[in-house]
């Protein structure tokens, strides 16, 4: 049964948003492929989400124009679970059953992805998931093209400890299973690094934190012990703006105590005042500022799609182009949009990626990409002041967590494994 | 071709001097040109170096550095100084001035910085500017240099301090050179003389140097451990005082999102869903002022809140009695449907500026009145809190006075009271409710304004505070004022109290807990409406 707030809700989204949403149901009736796009266009996480339907609506668009897939034309099917986690569920059972689609982009939290795995697992049809997450999963049908933790917050923090000689942790989340899971992997390697424990202060904080008084006084108490200290930062969503605004008001400046973000990206920046957050850092895959013709001829698209000239582009997009590329490959490899022979065909497939790099296909469903780590600028831009040489290859099981160090993921023949375990050999390690 | 050796040359004669050492000292202009290497280490050496080199002009040019105003000329790959005039930048010789010329940006490259070249520039600084006739800037060069802690700049403060005839700053130079002293070897007397100096300073800053000195071994990090408890005692004595005021800053936002629905609920009896969109309606009203003012009248925007206000008010007081008039008053006595009918609108205002605004965060800037911090001993205090604060009590100052004071409120009292006793007196009773609602709702505009200085400006915002505001109303009890101030206060500082023990999630369900309990002993709350009208 439904609950009744989820019930509003829907009825709501129903209400607002309408069924005028499947686009251009008409203009290609006949003989198409089609796509889903499951991301919230109303609630909390509409400000993150609308923007990546956007993106896909802009790839399939380019992809109709330049011929199709296999001679069809492909059809974008948009639905909105509005923010809600129990709705994401239902709307991927009437993407896959429904419509039809071949297959689906979309989820931005951990819990969304959460809630629309089994769904995915039971009608067997492939979603491509594009935000950083915390790892420890690997489903058959879920491919994961934003990064894993060892993509993103261990580089990030190899790179605190080489370069700005950081001896003391904040790590800083919002309260849910993202950040809980990466300070807990943080927290074991950097304990492996030699820091103490009494050198690492953890907070949360619950969604939507509005008054940082108390916490961003803390910190600086915090960091008032003669090391130098760092905060990283799992915050999620609307709370970084006044958490920003906490930081700039109280005088910390980035010299004295970086803040280096994983979930803060150009689109979040949009709407701060960015000239007292100078120097704060960010870790992503990439930048809207990389310096190469492929991304300045995609941002120039973007803004033409968008009809406006200060759009930004961000890292979650970056993923979906990705992911698109190479279903799109597959699909053409395979000759066939059926899920298995597709989820064959991808393992392996390499596209270049926006930031300069080769994005491949591994066989545990992750990609290889390049760590960036950027410094925030005046006009809400990053400047990118360390990159890896080359690209890491992503890990969903971490190897600083004793319940996932053992187990490793193939969905190659003959393994077929999300969860071997190396220990006793055997599928369906720890973990799910 | 000529440039490009002489570019080769000046490269190996940079590569040269960074490596022979700084006992070698490289000519200014080399140094200039070092600042542009690749390697971040590389040029903080070169900032080291420019700021011991004597060079007069080498401030001129680590100001212009960390203004990001230093680029790299793509041609032949020198360091100039850019401005940007019209369309092109002009560019001159960072040392000399001399004119370069004009560039297009896509001939330049802007040098880059971190946070260490940051750290080092303002360090740089700092010990070049400790003599300057500037009480401002020397005040500033002490600070860095206390911070900074280079052993290098322990000559230089004792020129300065011999010279400095300011007793304040003084201090905060013998301040800067115990701190100095402290991160170099020294006799251990005067390691002694340092820690108490830093133990008379006393404040956050100081125990961060003395912390570190007390890690070490002898008597000095014994005396520092002292000195580290001393301060520590005086620090908790404080840190309460902070508690204290960040609760009643919390307690004045709470205030500020609940006076309107202390009108609309607590007076009027309307269960109003749509409370936090008005508040949205007021933030949203500030963006467009801002965004006019940044178009047309830059040089107005210190007053852009003073200008959104009665602009809020108008356009949330206009929308609410809308909303009262085209359904709330067909539902009056039907709770239920009235919080269904509310939240759907709540909804719809929500996606219409999401359709309208998009639904990405919007930028809205804070006044310089409004931004930075100013201490009272140890509590840093914001001055948008404060002002926030300030302006929540005359809300509801001025709110007191309508009701209390103007036939507008007598009437209001007469209605909510006794309905068909003031229709008799000949009292438009239909148009006092939409005359209540628009108050309520466009109080809760001008608390818009004020809440988009310290919240995302997006279509969520109304969201985030309809729970509290409720929470608030209800605990203070329902139809009084005092008690929304009350209640909202005690909430605030109960929060921030409960924060740093039970953490921000574990803060926010104490207080939920607490209040469930209150309300099943009291179930009307701290000040409870007395007499016949109550039962009515």
């Amino acid at each position: 049964m439904l609950n009744f707030s989820s019930a509003l809700t829907r009825a709501a989204a129903t209400a607002a948003v309408g069924a005028g949403l499947v686009w251009g149901s008409a203009a290609f009736a006949a003989d198409t492929i089609k796509v889903g796009i499951l991301h919230s266009l109303s609630g909390t996480m509409a400000i993150s989400e609308t923007t990546l339907k956007d993106v896909m609506l802009m790839l399939i668009e380019e992809q109709n124009k330049a011929g199709g897939l296999l001679g069809k034309k492909l059809e974008a099917v948009v639905v909105d679970p509005a923010s809600n986690w129990p709705l994401f569920a239902e709307k991927a059972r009437e993407l896959i059953s429904k419509d039809k689609v071949s297959a689906t982009f979309g989820c931005w939290t951990s819990v969304s992805r959460k809630s629309v795995l089994p769904v995915f697992e039971e009608l067997k049809s492939p979603l491509f998931y594009p935000v950083q997450y915390e790892g420890e999963e690997s489903s058959e049908y879920v491919y994961y093209t934003g990064a894993a933790p060892n993509q993103q917050a261990i580089p990030a923090v190899d790179y605190l400890m080489a370069e700005g000689e950081v001896k003391r942790w904040v790590l800083a989340g919002t309260d849910y299973v993202y950040p809980r899971t990466t300070n807990k992997i943080l927290k074991a390697y950097l304990m492996s690094k030699g820091v103490a424990e009494a050198d690492i202060m953890i907070n949360y904080t619950p969604f939507g934190h509005s008054d940082w008084q108390t916490i961003v006084a803390s910190i600086k108490k915090f960091a008032g012990a003669g090391k130098k200290t760092a905060v990283v930062s799992t915050i999620n969503g609307d709370a970084n703006v006044p958490f920003y605004k906490e930081l700039a008001n109280q005088g910390i400046k980035a010299e004295d105590i970086p803040v280096v973000a994983f979930s803060v990206g150009e689109e979040e920046l949009a709407g701060i005042d960015t000239k007292p957050l100078v120097g704060h850092l960010a870790a992503w895959n990439y930048f809207q500022s990389v310096d190469n013709e492929d991304n300045a001829a995609f941002v120039e698209k973007w803004k033409a799609f968008t009809k406006n000239p200060k759009r930004v582009s961000n890292d979650p997009m970056e993923a979906h182009v990705i992911g698109f590329k190479m279903w799109v490959k597959a699909v053409e490899k395979a000759g066939t949009t059926d899920a298995d022979a597709v989820g064959k065909a991808i393992i392996g497939i390499s596209v270049p990626n926006l930031s300069g790099g080769i994005a491949t296909m591994m066989p545990n469903h992750h990609l290889t990409k390049p760590v960036l780590i950027g410094e925030v600028q005046e006009d809400g831009q990053f400047e990118i002041v360390w990159q890896t040489p080359g690209t890491v290859v992503g890990d969903a099981w971490s190897d600083y967590l004793p319940g996932s160090k053992d187990l490793i993921s193939d969905w190659r023949a003959p393994m077929s494994c999300g969860n071997f375990n190396v220990k006793t050999g055997k599928c369906g390690g720890q973990g799910k | 071709m000529n440039l490009s050796l002489k570019s080769l040359l000046t490269a190996a004669w940079i590569v040269l001097a960074l490596a022979v050492s700084p006992a070698l000292a490289a000519d200014a202009p080399a140094l200039v040109q070092a600042l542009g290497a690749k390697s971040f280490n590389q040029k903080i050496e070169a900032i080291k170096q420019l700021a011991t080199s004597g060079e007069p002009q080498a401030v001129g040019v680590l100001k212009a550095l960390a203004a990001r105003k230093l680029y790299l000329r793509k041609s032949d790959k020198s360091v100039v100084l850019a401005r940007k005039s019209g369309k092109q930048y002009a560019l001159s010789r960072p040392l000399t001035g001399e004119d370069l010329g004009k560039a297009p940006k896509s001939a330049l490259k802007k040098i880059g910085l971190n946070n260490k070249m940051r750290r080092a520039i303002k360090a740089a600084l700092g010990a070049m500017t400790l003599l300057s006739p500037s009480e401002e800037v020397r005040a500033k060069a002490a600070a860095a240099v206390f911070k900074s802690r280079d052993p290098d700049t322990l000559e230089a403060l004792d020129a300065a301090l011999a010279k400095e005839t300011k007793p304040a700053l003084k201090i905060a130079l013998s301040e800067a050179r115990a701190a100095v002293i402290l991160n170099m070897e020294a006799a251990e007397a005067d390691r002694l003389a340092a820690i108490a100096v830093l133990k008379a300073r006393g404040d956050r800053d100081a125990l961060s140097v003395l912390k570190s000195v007390a890690a070490g071994k002898g008597a000095p990090a014994t005396a520092a451990a002292e000195a580290i408890r001393d301060i520590e005692t005086w620090l908790a004595f404080w840190s309460a005082g902070q508690n204290i005021f960040y609760g009643l800053s919390l307690g004045s936002v709470l205030l500020l999102a609940a006076i309107g629905l202390a009108i609309t609920f607590g007076v009027m009896g309307v269960i109003n869903m749509a409370h936090g969109e008005m508040i949205m309606i007021g933030a949203y009203v500030t963006f467009a002022v801002q965004e006019l003012i940044r178009s047309s009248a830059p040089g107005l925007f210190d007053y852009s809140l003073f200008i959104a206000l009665p602009l809020a008010f108008l356009l949330a007081a206009i929308v609410g009695m809308a909303i009262e008039q085209g359904v709330i008053r067909f539902l009056y006595g039907r709770p239920l449907e009235t919080l269904l009918a509310t939240w759907g609108v709540s909804l719809i205002l929500q996606q219409a500026v999401r359709s309208l605004f998009g639904p990405t965060n919007r930028e809205v800037g804070n006044p310089g009145w409004m931004s930075g911090y100013f201490e009272l001993g140890e509590i840093t205090l914001t001055y948008n809190r404060v002002y926030i604060m300030l302006f929540a009590f005359a809300v509801l100052a001025l709110l007191f006075l309508v009701l209390r004071r103007t036939p507008l409120g007598l009437q209001m009292r007469a209605v909510t009271q006794n309905r068909p006793m003031a229709g008799s007196m000949g009292i438009r009773t239909g148009w006092v409710d939409a005359l209540t609602f628009g108050l309520g709702s466009g109080i809760a505009g001008i608390a818009g304004v004020a809440l988009s200085q310290i919240d995302n400006v997006s279509p969520n915002l109304g969201q985030s505070y309809i729970i509290d505001s409720f929470m608030v109303v209800v605990f203070g009890g329902v139809g009084n004022l005092w008690g929304t101030l009350v209640g909202a206060m005690t909430l605030g500082v109960a929060n921030k109290f409960l924060e740093p023990y039970a953490g921000a999630v574990m803060g926010k369900i104490l207080v939920l807990v607490f209040i469930i309990l209150f309300i099943q002993k009291r179930p009307r709350g701290l000040f409870a409406l007395k007499g016949r009208a109550v039962e009515a």
